[in-house]
């Protein structure tokens, strides 16, 4: 079993064009999974059932569910109900959708840890609803949702790769690719695994260093 | 030609069988790699609080690795590799073992919490009373540990029924893979996708419910146990 570096370097192109389109595909699933998931989190912690009814639905469902299924579902199945969607569209909405359901479960529980003691004072100091969302509610949730955040943030990553499954040209599919044109095996997948290895790696490297800026005034 | 497909569709089993066969695969694919993830998860954990350097490096490299690469492309090696290797297994054993590998690395930082929960000074008094290491282990730590750790534990055998999906990409003919195939002869994928999802999502529900009900046992359980 040889190592044939040269190999590599031929498909270099190909391989940073998947690489490129894992991170972008990421990337645009992640910003929609953080909007959508607080405005769910938000809608969890409503008093009225009518609200929180249909989110806790919508949450255990995306949460219940595997990602592929969901994949298949919008993909294959979105023409026959006439909505075709291109499998970039459907990668970016179904980690979206995805990773919505279970960010409004960590925004929830952070808006839960900020603690009741904290509301009474700002009350208790005349602090209007506002600013007391604003300066004292949000930054504190948000720094406790950073933790699961960056966790879940590094699953999406991972489970970007199941888009390659949908046809999406990304890391996964290309090395794919590159496989069944060379019928080499060794070396595209020791790429493939060192690439996604080091981008989990340099995600939790990143993650942890904001851990620790924003947890400073805890110490 | 007409005649002889319709026939074919005849002989063809009903959908709902076929997904029942589905479901049968993903339940026994995931709980054998649940099953084998246990066991190298407590290996591995073990070796990651050892006193040796080398096992701690080791174990170290294993759950960083295992846990940074997506468990689709460690089937695919898996699924790829065995054969170059002499070993030619079918799919579903190549799946078990990559969801058992994949599962070890996060049940074995599961257990790392259930292990540093055990007071130091109970391995101490076992060594004490002529235990030996391995007995230590066998009878003291590892209990308390799964016991600590079982919570964890559940959660992480829902996540890998949920996970198991990508092994229809490796040819094992799960729920995922038969709803696929059902989808291929009637041609409605909305239907059957759907009806798949719900499938896991129930097996989901009750799975988690039945979480609870271990986890309230075991806690009456260790209430008793500490008297």
């Amino acid at each position: 079993m040889t190592f044939d570096l040269s190999l590599l370097a031929r498909y270099a192109p190909q391989l940073l064009k998947g690489l490129e389109l894992t991170v972008v595909v990421w990337l645009a699933g992640c910003l929609l999974a953080v909007v959508l998931g607080f405005a769910l989190g938000c809608a969890l912690l409503s008093r009225h059932r009518v609200v929180t009814f249909p989110v806790r639905c919508y949450v255990e469902f995306f949460r219940g569910t595997p990602l592929l299924v969901q994949l298949f579902v919008a993909y294959y199945g979105g023409p026959s109900i006439g909505i075709t969607l291109n499998a970039f569209t459907v990668g970016v909405f179904g980690l979206g959708f995805y990773g919505a359901a279970y960010f409004a479960e960590i925004f929830r529980a952070g808006f839960a840890s900020v603690s009741a003691g904290q509301i009474d004072a700002a009350r208790s100091f005349g602090i209007p609803r506002g600013s007391r969302i604003r300066r004292i509610i949000l930054p504190q949730m948000l720094v406790l949702s950073v933790p699961p955040g960056i966790t879940l943030l590094i699953i999406l990553l991972k489970d970007t790769a199941i888009l390659s499954i949908v046809t999406l040209p990304e890391l996964t599919f290309q090395v794919t690719g590159m496989t069944i044109e060379t019928f080499a095996f060794v070396e595209p997948f020791a790429a493939l695994a060192a690439l996604y290895w080091g981008l989990t790696e340099l995600v939790a490297f990143l993650g942890r260093r904001a851990e620790y800026r924003l947890g400073r005034y805890l110490q | 030609m007409r005649a002889a497909m319709s026939d074919l569709l005849h002989i063809l089993p009903p959908s709902a069988f076929v997904l029942l066969l589905g479901l049968i695969t993903t339940l026994a694919v995931s709980l054998l790699g649940n099953s084998l993830g246990l066991i190298v998860g407590i290996t591995v954990c073990l070796m990651r609080l050892s006193l040796n350097r080398t096992a701690r490096v080791i174990a170290a490299a294993y759950i960083s690795f295992f846990r940074g690469v997506p468990l689709l492309v460690q089937l695919l090696i898996i699924y790829y590799f065995l054969p170059i290797i002499g070993l030619d297994l079918p799919p579903f054993f190549a799946a078990v073992i990559g969801l058992g590998a994949c599962s070890a690395a996060y049940q074995a930082e599961n257990l790392r919490g259930g292990f540093l929960i055990v007071p130091r000074g109970q391995a101490e008094a076992a060594r004490a009373f002529g235990y030996t290491a391995a007995q230590t282990r066998r009878y003291i730590l590892v209990p308390q540990a799964l016991r600590a750790a079982a919570p964890a534990l559940i959660n992480e055998m829902i996540l890998i029924l949920k996970a198991s999906s990508p092994v229809a990409v490796v040819g094992v003919s799960d729920l995922t893979r038969e709803s696929q195939n059902i989808v291929a002869r009637d041609l409605n994928p909305i239907k059957w996708y759907l009806i798949a999802a719900l499938i896991y999502l129930a097996i989901n529900l009750i799975l988690a419910r039945l979480g609870i009900a271990v986890e309230r046992r075991l806690n009456v359980g260790h209430g008793a146990a500490t008297l």
